[in-house]
């Protein structure tokens, strides 16, 4: 299907492959190829600020946003990212469109290609839709976000704010705290960290973890204290509310005791580790409001990191190749 | 009319036969079975089987139909149709039409559509329980008498064990196996692939292997203390073989079937997220695939199904989520069996056609399976060196949805004979 996107293989142990049409996730993708994309983001972040434009290399593309799933952060910073390139922006969500009419997701996509669309940027609550459009459709799709399966923007983001931060991402410790089997965010990092040679932790209640033998070179913690001490980085992942309405945790406070990067627990951190949080927050649950503001969290810069990504990401996916300098 | 299968190599695992034979049919029975030879007059038909093997018609007792309820996936003849080109010749239809096959006018209704006309033989298993909802009992003796020849409520497990256990007494004195087994609802809930490495891999939720041995290990005790005669449908775990392994050692009536589907594939089919790879039980590891194979090569095993549910194009057109689980089957069953499984040397010709046609005929009392003189003549000629690729676009019935579209097989039914007559032949329905 040429999207270059699907393999059997495992994401560490070779070069991968670089892109297609399409970014469907970081799974099987090779180093060189994320690498490529950091750096024409590290190219873009003086342009993701800047309110006149010089450089518009998508003047005249339409990049369509249809989102299936309610997102104000991951829309908008499309949003800002295709302006920014000069590209023309339609933004579709699921309560004014046809789908409320009953049409097919991959009949919109097809719609939106005959409409003319150069890009489809696609959130969908079911794994593989993206996978599945990305079939049916010429155009090319970005992944924003399916289901429990992939998040790769954010994933490159979250690389791209280590990268950054940390100066470098082989052998960088990173561990993911939470909800790690329904997070898109925790897979995309996990496949991107891998293929770069940094080292992924899990650390969460057992009823929101994988088994440890169907997720191969992973570390897993049980205890939040021992994965700090371990880490470099700890990207604490959002846990959704209703998890405890279906059973997988007695109560939200005993998961912020158990797992949450608490004030106190802020007190212990070594002054060099990294704090990371995909958004939206649910502060006093995974997060504290001290940690927001103390001088390790990256998470303000997360946010405005993810215009440059998105930004090298549709200007790469566009055909536009390598800024020119 | 007279009519010949000339110079193929029949195959029958009732009375184990494996010899060079013409195969006369005649008055729509086989009539005799007689070395290779100049017989017969210029105005016999002559079906050419050399090269090929000629076996009996094929016995599916796991199918699904879409009608009544949902003729928009296939209608019954349609289905009929998919089975002639398939090679199947008795297949048997599980209650979960809509409505359910819970009453005598239904199973009537369902032979009636069938129509008896001498095609495809259409046997119907009935629901446990009363709209297959678990509640209470349907009335099982009735049923029986209308000609159900088991009971079950297919993907829908009867989770009231005591209600299970009062179904399976009452099935034993009606001398009619229980179809048992299934996924726990809990431990499935919400679930579309088989848990483990590749639901991670993928981000799908999954449904634990032990979703299916929990309930295979209640229904062997249940059989245990009702002597039910139970069948456990399209086992696809280890653990349930294992656990299988013990009741048979027991000593208890209870018997096994497994889809083709899981015989060939594994859960990597998801890769790509196709829906047609979603199945019910899901599609499991590359051990239990070979396990499986095994335990049907030793004869824990005993049979093979299709499991065929037809889908409408427009429902698997989209995500795997929306999608419902199953796909079609009844077209490559023979394929997969007699073919596939014997070129990769996990089953002798006789086991394999012992798979698809004695075993599960005996299993439910079915009068197929077998070529002796005198049988009905449902007889499938198959060529076992024939290549061909799985285009389900180019099926002249039935439903299309199959996770091995695109996939080379090697073996296929090259002619159908059904109640003496031949209903295709080279990929043409006729008949």
């Amino acid at each position: 299907m040429g999207n270059g996107m699907q393999s059997n293989e495992d994401p560490a142990a070779g070069a991968g492959r670089g892109w297609g049409k399409d970014l469907l996730g970081l799974r099987g993708v090779g180093r060189e190829a994320i690498l490529q994309v950091l750096h024409q983001a590290q190219a873009m972040l003086p342009l993701a600020t800047e309110k006149r434009r010089r450089w518009e290399p998508l003047r005249g593309r339409v990049v369509v946003n249809l989102f299936y799933e309610p997102s104000t952060r991951t829309r908008i910073s499309f949003e800002l990212a295709a302006r920014a390139l000069g590209a023309d922006v339609v933004n579709v969500t699921t309560a004014q469109s046809s789908v409320v009419k009953g049409e097919s997701l991959v009949d919109t996509a097809r719609t939106l290609q005959a409409l003319g669309a150069d890009l489809v940027v696609l959130r969908h609550p079911a794994s593989g839709a993206p996978h599945r459009v990305a079939q049916a459709v010429r155009v090319g799709v970005v992944n924003a976000g399916d289901g429990t399966n992939e998040h790769p923007t954010q994933g490159l983001l979250d690389l791209f704010t280590i990268w950054q931060l940390k100066g470098r991402l082989e052998g960088v410790r990173v561990v993911l705290v939470g909800d790690i089997l329904h997070s898109r965010v925790a897979r995309s990092n996990l496949w991107g960290l891998s293929a770069v040679g940094a080292q992924v932790g899990f650390c969460g209640p057992a009823t929101l973890l994988p088994r440890p033998q169907d997720v191969p070179g992973v570390r897993f913690f049980s205890r939040l204290e021992d994965a700090l001490e371990w880490a470099d980085v700890v990207n604490m992942l959002r846990l959704q509310r209703e998890r405890q309405v279906h059973g997988y945790l007695p109560a939200l406070g005993e998961y912020r005791q158990r797992f949450g990067l608490t004030a106190q627990r802020l007190r212990r951190l070594r002054p060099d580790v990294l704090v990371m949080h995909p958004g939206p927050a649910n502060v006093g649950v995974e997060i504290d409001e001290e940690v927001l503001a103390d001088p390790r969290s990256a998470i303000s810069r997360q946010v405005s990191f993810g215009v440059a990504v998105r930004m090298a990401v549709l200007s790469l996916w566009c055909g536009q190749g390598e800024l020119s300098r | 009319m007279r009519l010949w299968v000339r110079g193929g190599r029949v195959l029958d695992a009732a009375t184990g036969l494996d010899a060079q034979l013409d195969v006369l049919i005649e008055d729509g029975r086989v009539a005799r079975l007689s070395a290779p030879g100049p017989y017969g007059s210029a105005s016999d038909e002559v079906v050419d089987a050399r090269g090929c093997w000629v076996v009996p018609g094929l016995v599916d007792l796991c199918v699904h139909c879409g009608q009544p309820g949902h003729e928009r996936r296939e209608t019954l003849a349609e289905m009929v149709q998919a089975a002639c080109w398939g090679g199947v010749t008795t297949l048997v239809i599980m209650p979960d039409t809509e409505p359910p096959v819970d009453s005598p006018a239904m199973v009537e209704q369902l032979h009636a559509l069938a129509g008896r006309d001498g095609r495809v033989q259409v046997h119907v298993a009935a629901a446990l329980t009363r709209g297959r909802q678990g509640q209470e009992l349907a009335g099982m003796g009735g049923l029986a008498r209308a000609g159900a020849v088991a009971f079950t409520d297919d993907d829908r497990p009867v989770m009231d064990s005591a209600l299970m256990r009062h179904a399976m007494a009452y099935a034993a004195q009606l001398q009619r196996p229980v179809l048992g087994g299934g996924l726990d609802p809990g431990l499935s809930r919400g679930g579309l692939v088989r848990e483990g490495a590749v639901s991670f891999r993928l981000g799908l939720p999954g449904i634990p292997a032990e979703a299916e041995s929990v309930l295979a290990a209640r229904d062997l005790e249940l059989a245990r203390l009702t002597g039910c005669t139970l069948h456990l449908a399209r086992v696809s775990t280890l653990r349930t073989l294992e656990l299988l392994a013990e009741a048979r050692r027991r000593g208890l009536p209870v018997s096994a079937s497994v889809s083709a589907h899981h015989l060939l594939l594994t859960w990597e089919a998801l890769e790509g997220y196709d829906p047609s790879a979603k199945l019910w039980p899901p599609l499991g590891s590359p051990e239990d695939r070979e396990g499986l194979r095994r335990a049907l090569a030793e004869g824990l095993v005993d049979c093979v199904v299709s499991d065929h549910r037809a889908l409408a194009p427009e429902e698997v057109q989209g995500d795997l989520a929306s999608c419902p689980f199953g796909a079609a089957g009844l077209q490559t069953l023979a394929a997969c069996v007699l073919g596939e499984m014997v070129h990769e040397g996990a089953l002798e010709p006789l086991q394999a056609v012992r798979a698809v046609t004695w075993a599960p005929a005996r299993l439910l009392g079915l009068p197929a399976g077998t070529l002796q003189e005198g049988a009905r003549a449902d007889v499938v000629v198959f060529d076992p060196a024939r290549r061909w690729v799985v285009e389900p676009t180019t099926w002249p019935a039935g439903g299309r949805n199959s996770p091995l579209a695109g996939r080379p097989m090697r073996g296929q039914v090259v002619a159908t004979i059904a109640g003496g007559r031949l209903v295709m032949r080279d990929g043409q329905l006729c008949g």
